[in-house]
């Protein structure tokens, strides 16, 4: 009888031993581009399967296929992805559309407060409608158009002299965009090292979202706005002011002057083998290649500096980029899903986040005394984070930005017309679509 | 089979069934073997389009599930027909249709006619000249990106090796003007094999007796080509330009890769717009109806010219 009791208590035992790990022990899919960012994810994400016993699987796309490949996934009501780090533009659509869930009460339950993010990430990654106290994500990854540049270029001393004969000032980081295109003239075509290099790498990719995002860092400085800040959907006269046509020019400008031939279609990747390849003195391009360059064994240590996208006459902007993270709304482990969220949103997960290579958005990281000073960009990301703005993140955001792709590509890339025709068509675009929307 | 084996399965079938289906008349046998395909194609064919029709008549969006669904009419087939910037991407369809198909069928008889004139080697040209239609679209789009870099490409350095210009100072795929010729030359590059593959057959069908024929009546060889090998290789040249025509019309991904519809919208064909509609606006009953537009025109053009081509093949 005792044998039978110990042997039923066995298997009862087991039983709800293996029980009790199949109730705690979930598989969850994390959606994401397939970057470096990712990458360290995936290692930072090893301390969560250790510490919760659910295991985590991961679902990267790359960049040009990324919007098309989760947003079929959320528009189709699919179950690959529990988690989803989803980009900035996607919240209004996700909202709206009941893809992503509300984490409101989630926060409040475990005291996780917005007000210790980046207000511009709070803003950018979490908030629909925006500037309203609705958060559909938890910042995940902070990102933001900035430069990087040959130092030990601009520190050649042969240079510095002819550029302060020619300028009349020291070269050296750009203050303003004007500098910057004065620098990228400079080095147009030169020879350095028995190699001919170039001024800049910029954005300028059609397909995508690729010269939106570069021209807007020269447009938002010139005096561009999406809208009536007094007047939603009021776009004329803001969109296509003087001011923003004159941007545009200067953006323009810098194609026609001081970029690589033949980089007519170029975006993140492009850029990044261009300035690597030692093709050319300064890149655009967004925050999270720093630590890559860092790193190169060509261009990085003290061959590269970086710095902020420069004031232009009407102001001081930059172009966010960047994600937060989301629970699928089509989630069937969604209690393990945000268990993730909170376990992401602790400060040490955050500084350690940080330290693999992720740009983390709490403000006990960002502000830590220590944290300007612990790797050579940390100082301009916090520069440039604090100057940022974003594209439209309505629900139609694709239709706008396609409008915006087409029409500044045409100008810029293509020649064709006017800056303050471009803006014009532009305006006309969007009014469409925000009447088609029922917007205005 | 052997008839012995044949008559083994017919006996150890159990008579209820051998019964059965011997009651089957060979009219339901056919059926029970069609179904299938019938049914898959119902369903993955016929029953999309019908759906793709419906939609086309609604403002449907398929990431607005919230949204109610309305009949709008025509108004998606008014907004297309009426919208510049799809007649835009019709011209520049058009233009990358018409040379394609151009280059294709001239290249790809000239390679043709060539290679029917045995040589030595012969085999290995032919092998040699059909590899880039064995490629990946994906391969040759980047591998010809690579080529078309004005720093690094050959395909700069050969001309500027011809032309004497400085091999930087042009770029194809970033060029207004040039851009669309670049991706004619892509695809000239890579589908021509298969004009030619499609042209050798037709020459080689030509009996040899024809020929024999026309050189006993001392026709000229220009003569004996404009009256024998055009009029003979004529339907399976209309054959190829069906085809080609046809890929064309719905081309996407080289043009995706090369030049991504740019500069400005200079290569941006249908086919790149019509996935911009739906897989990228999300504007679902547009979409529609500009596929079915394009349908349309596809099956109305295809149809139109298969009737031309078997009014050649029955002269």
């Amino acid at each position: 009888m005792k044998r039978k009791f110990a042997l039923y208590s066995a298997v009862a035992a087991l039983a709800a031993g293996i029980g009790t790990g199949q109730a705690k022990a979930d598989d969850l899919t994390l959606c994401w581009a397939a970057w470096d960012p990712a990458n360290a994810l995936v290692e930072l994400s090893k301390d969560f399967e250790k510490a919760s016993g659910n295991k985590m699987h991961f679902e990267f796309v790359p960049w040009p296929n990324f919007a098309d490949r989760m947003l079929n996934e959320l528009n189709s009501g699919g179950h690959l992805c529990d988690l989803m780090i989803g980009d900035s533009q996607w919240i209004g659509g996700a909202a709206e559309n009941g893809q992503y869930i509300k984490l409101n009460d989630f926060f409040d339950a475990n005291k996780i407060k917005m007000d210790d993010f980046i207000p511009a990430t709070v803003v950018g990654y979490a908030e629909w409608p925006k500037n309203t106290p609705n958060y559909w994500a938890l910042p995940a990854f902070g990102d933001v158009v900035g430069w990087t540049y040959r130092k030990d270029w601009f520190s050649k001393p042969e240079l510095q002299k002819e550029f302060k004969e020619k300028y009349k000032r020291d070269l050296a980081v750009p203050k303003s965009l004007d500098e910057l295109k004065d620098i990228a003239t400079f080095f147009q075509g030169r020879e350095i090292d028995g190699k001919k290099v170039y001024g800049a790498a910029i954005y300028t990719e059609r397909g995508s979202e690729g010269i939106t995002m570069g021209v807007t860092n020269a447009l938002y400085n010139y005096g561009f706005e999406y809208q009536n800040p007094n007047k939603p959907y009021d776009l004329q006269g803001f969109v296509n002011s003087p001011d923003a046509a004159k941007g545009l020019e200067y953006y323009k400008a810098l194609y026609d002057c001081c970029v690589p031939p033949g980089s007519s279609d170029w975006y993140m990747s492009q850029n990044i083998d261009a300035y690597k390849s030692g093709q050319v003195a300064m890149q655009m391009n967004f925050a999270f290649i720093w630590p890559g360059v860092n790193a190169d064994p060509n261009v990085g240590g003290d061959k590269s500096g970086y710095f902020p996208n420069p004031a232009g006459p009407k102001g001081h902007f930059a172009q966010l980029g960047g994600q937060g993270i989301s629970v699928v709304a089509n989630t069937t482990h969604k209690d393990a899903a945000l268990t993730y969220i909170k376990w992401f949103a602790q400060p040490e997960v955050q500084k350690k986040w940080w330290s693999v290579g992720g740009y983390s958005a709490l403000k006990a990281v960002v502000d830590d005394p220590s944290f300007a000073t612990s790797q050579p960009y940390a100082q301009t990301f916090l520069d440039s984070m604090a100057i940022v703005k974003d594209f439209w993140a309505e629900p139609s955001y694709a239709q706008l930005l396609l409008a915006m792709q087409k029409r500044v590509h045409d100008y810029v890339v293509a020649g064709h017309g006017t800056a303050q025709e471009a803006l014009d068509g532009l305006v006309a675009d969007w009014t469409k679509v925000f009447k088609e929307e029922g917007k205005i | 089979m052997s008839s012995v084996g044949i008559d083994k399965l017919a006996v150890s079938t159990p008579p209820e069934i051998g019964r059965r289906i011997r009651g089957l008349s060979d009219r339901a046998i056919a059926w029970i073997f069609v179904a299938p395909t019938i049914v898959l194609l119902l369903a993955i064919n016929i029953f999309p389009l019908i759906w793709t029709i419906r939609l086309s008549f609604t403002n449907f969006r398929v990431n607005r599930p919230n949204e109610v669904v309305k009949w709008v009419g025509l108004a998606n087939y008014e907004n297309i027909l009426t919208d510049p910037d799809v007649w835009h991407t019709m011209q520049a369809t058009a233009h990358f249709l018409f040379w394609t198909l151009f280059f294709q069928i001239l290249i790809g008889f000239s390679l043709a006619w060539l290679i029917n004139r045995k040589f030595k080697g012969s085999d290995l040209w032919t092998t040699i000249i059909v590899l880039p239609m064995m490629l990946s679209p994906a391969v040759v789009g980047n591998f010809w990106t690579f080529l078309y870099q004005p720093q690094i490409g050959l395909f700069n350095y050969a001309v500027a090796l011809v032309t004497g210009v400085d091999a930087s100072s042009f770029t194809m795929i970033g060029n207004v003007n040039l851009a669309p010729w670049a991706i004619v030359i892509v695809d000239t590059w890579m589908w021509t094999p298969f004009v030619m593959l499609i042209c050798l057959a037709g020459l080689r069908s030509i009996p040899d007796s024809i020929y024999e024929a026309a050189e006993c009546d001392r026709a000229s060889n220009w003569r004996q080509f404009w009256t024998i090998t055009i009029p003979m290789v004529l339907p399976f040249l209309m054959l190829a330009v069906l085809f080609r025509g046809i890929e064309n019309f719905k081309m996407f991904d080289l043009v995706t890769l090369l030049t991504g519809g740019g500069p400005g919208d200079t290569t941006l064909v249908t086919s790149i717009n019509l996935k911009r509609e739906a897989f990228e606006k999300w504007r679902t009953g547009y979409a529609s109806a500009y596929a079915v537009i394009l349908f349309v025109t596809i099956y109305g053009l295809a149809s139109i010219y298969v009737k031309a081509l078997n009014r050649v093949k029955q002269r």
